[in-house]
């Protein structure tokens, strides 16, 4: 492997603004890792190899005229939801074939305006929806963790078995995990982010609801998607997470507010910051290791001088089964401008319903007609009150839980981030009970469900060797909180 | 509650889905494990609670009331499978 792709985006940073490396040296190196790599671990759908050499060739101008922006000349993977002009997105589903998009998400044009380089396009859960990156139409992506040639443990002593990297970012978590890309873009509307960091053993920050613009991202669970980074450490998930964050009023629900520095924050005493322990996190049936890591964790904060106060979350059960009811909805209403019509895929019909539901049947996959389904039931004449407008009470409740012991003078909450380790591809189990899949979001859902920022920071491995994480959760625009406790775990 | 076949193929209807009888049939399994699992929320006291609205407190921002986009008929076109002369192409609806 070359050294250049040991490089953290800090490093990087360095190193190209002393000139020692190009960023044309980098991406070129990134690029022979993605054409040796990628056929085995399928991270990358779409590789822009001739577009990454003439964004570094343009960022090795500006950084010798003195011009480099934050994230100049650093090569990144993008997840495949945000749009990128003339470029292949298609949230990794069927129905949106041959999509080029005429605009730019306003995510990453802030990310091109910083210097930063694009390799390519990856892989992920079709429209964000699952677990373990195998709905996605272009196939599973392989948890580079598990493999010998990636450092792994012998797949983590579980046989001869390839294991999912989580989802639905598996394709960005894997490519940060694989030194594939320096950092990758990825979104979280339940876990998405945070589930796959941990089961990489990668950094993920899910940012307060709005304080990414989610314009030009393909849309799942509007109330609940937030644009956020994977990286190797909290330092260059914190530099990323810099560049994506911004006001935009292309999306009503960005909030207009300064964007900090959070890198400054990294070093900085955790003394006096208190910092809670929910109980109801304690759940049966979890994996022992985590319980282990949890302890190791909170005695880390505490050396570190925090104050660890036990912490009731009352509705925390409740999360997961109000989300599998708010996400679908959402979803279903989204997901019904696929009709054929303006772009995608098409398969004709007798008549214009005909085509239509031809389209959707042949488009969409399992998982993602299964949650149309539901979002269209439960949004169903006489079934409305019922299923949603109580899904979107018990939520104000679940908010109100987090309020209350941030009024009481918690700073962050230090949770698991999962429930278990990464799984096998195939998991039969998992395969044959949608909620036993779900189960994976069980601690990070809450997250979302309250519009808090949360971060998946490594926490070490379970007795099969395979990385996991703990989660910290956040006040309001906390994130730079998040990022000074998770640097000292 | 619980779905039985026909209301999976209603539903199916609703959602612009074409489903088959095998596939109604496996549908009707998964939904009714998804909906034995959100049931639970019944047991939840939700009595005088106001269903969330906007999960970050803000009030939706205004702009003026002014054109800021438009007369881009080739791009918006651009990606439809069957287009003409800047009209989206679909099968005839009215006789």
């Amino acid at each position: 492997m070359s050294d250049l792709l040991n490089l953290t985006i800090a490093e990087a940073r360095e190193k190209l603004a002393a000139k020692d490396i190009t960023s044309l040296e980098l991406t070129d190196a990134y690029l022979a890792a993605i054409e040796a790599g990628n056929e085995r671990l399928n991270a990358y759908i779409a590789v822009t190899a001739d577009k990454a050499r003439e964004m570094a060739k343009a960022s090795d101008a500006r950084i010798a005229k003195g011009e480099a922006g934050a994230l100049e000349g650093i090569p990144l993977g993008i997840k495949d939801l945000y749009a990128i002009k003339g470029v292949h997105t298609q949230a990794c589903s069927h129905i949106l074939d041959g999509f080029k998009p005429p605009y730019e998400s306003t995510v990453t044009q802030n990310l091109w305006d910083d210097g930063a380089v694009m390799l390519g396009k990856l892989n992920m859960d079709e429209f964000a929806m699952g677990s373990s990156n195998e709905t996605s139409y272009y196939g599973p992506v392989v948890n580079p963790v598990g493999l010998q040639e990636y450092g792994g443990p012998n797949h983590g002593g579980r046989g001869d078995v390839d294991l999912v990297p989580g989802g639905s970012s598996g394709g960005s978590a894997a490519a940060v995990a694989a030194r594939l890309c320096a950092g990758a873009t990825a979104s979280d509307t339940g876990g998405s982010i945070r589930q796959p960091a941990a089961f990489t053993g990668t950094v993920g920050i899910k940012p307060t609801y709005g304080r990414c613009s989610r314009w030009g991202m393909v849309a799942f669970a509007s109330s609940l998607d937030q644009a956020g980074p994977i990286a190797r450490d909290v330092r260059d998930a914190a530099i990323m997470l810099r560049s994506m964050a911004s006001y935009d009023a292309k999306d009503s629900t960005s909030i207009n507010r300064p964007v900090p520095d959070y890198e400054a924050v990294i070093g900085q005493s955790i003394k006096g910051m208190k910092v809670g322990i929910p109980r109801e996190y304690r759940m049966e049936g979890m994996d022992a290791g985590i319980d282990a890591l949890w302890e190791e964790g909170k005695a880390k904060l505490r050396e570190a001088g925090a104050e660890i106060v036990d912490i009731s979350l009352p509705h925390t059960k409740y999360a997961l089964p109000a989300y599998y009811i708010v996400a679908p909805a959402e979803a279903s209403s989204n997901l019904a401008r696929y009709d054929g019509v303006r772009y995608g895929l098409r398969v004709d019909g007798d008549d214009i319903t005909d085509m239509y539901e031809k389209t959707r049947a042949a488009g969409f996959g399992d998982e993602v007609q299964r949650r149309i389904m539901i979002g269209t039931y439960v949004l169903s004449a006489g079934f409305y009150d019922a299923y949603y407008t109580r899904a979107q009470k018990v939520r104000t409740l679940i908010r109100q839980d987090f309020e209350k012991v941030y009024a009481e003078g918690v700073d962050v909450i230090l949770t698991p981030a999962t429930p278990s380790a990464a799984f096998p591809i195939g998991d039969q189990s998992k395969a044959d009970d949608p909620v036993a899949m779900y189960l994976n979001d069980v601690f990070t859902v809450t997250v979302n469900m309250a519009g808090l920022p949360g971060i998946a920071v490594p926490a070490g491995v379970d007795a099969g060797g395979l990385p996991m994480g703990l989660q910290l959760i956040g006040q309001p625009f906390g994130e730079e909180d998040l990022v000074k406790v998770g640097a000292v775990l | 509650m619980s779905v039985d076949t026909a209301t999976v193929k209603r539903v199916a209807q609703l959602a612009r889905i074409a489903i088959t009888d095998d596939r109604a049939e496996e549908m009707r399994g998964e939904l009714n494990t998804i909906l034995a699992f959100v049931e639970q929320l019944q047991e939840v006291d939700v009595e005088g609670v106001e269903p969330m609205t906007s999960v970050v407190p803000a009030t939706a921002p205004l702009r003026a009331d002014k054109v800021n986009d438009g007369e881009k008929a080739d791009d918006i076109t651009q990606n439809a499978p069957v287009s003409d002369d800047h009209f989206f192409m679909v099968p005839k609806v009215v006789e």
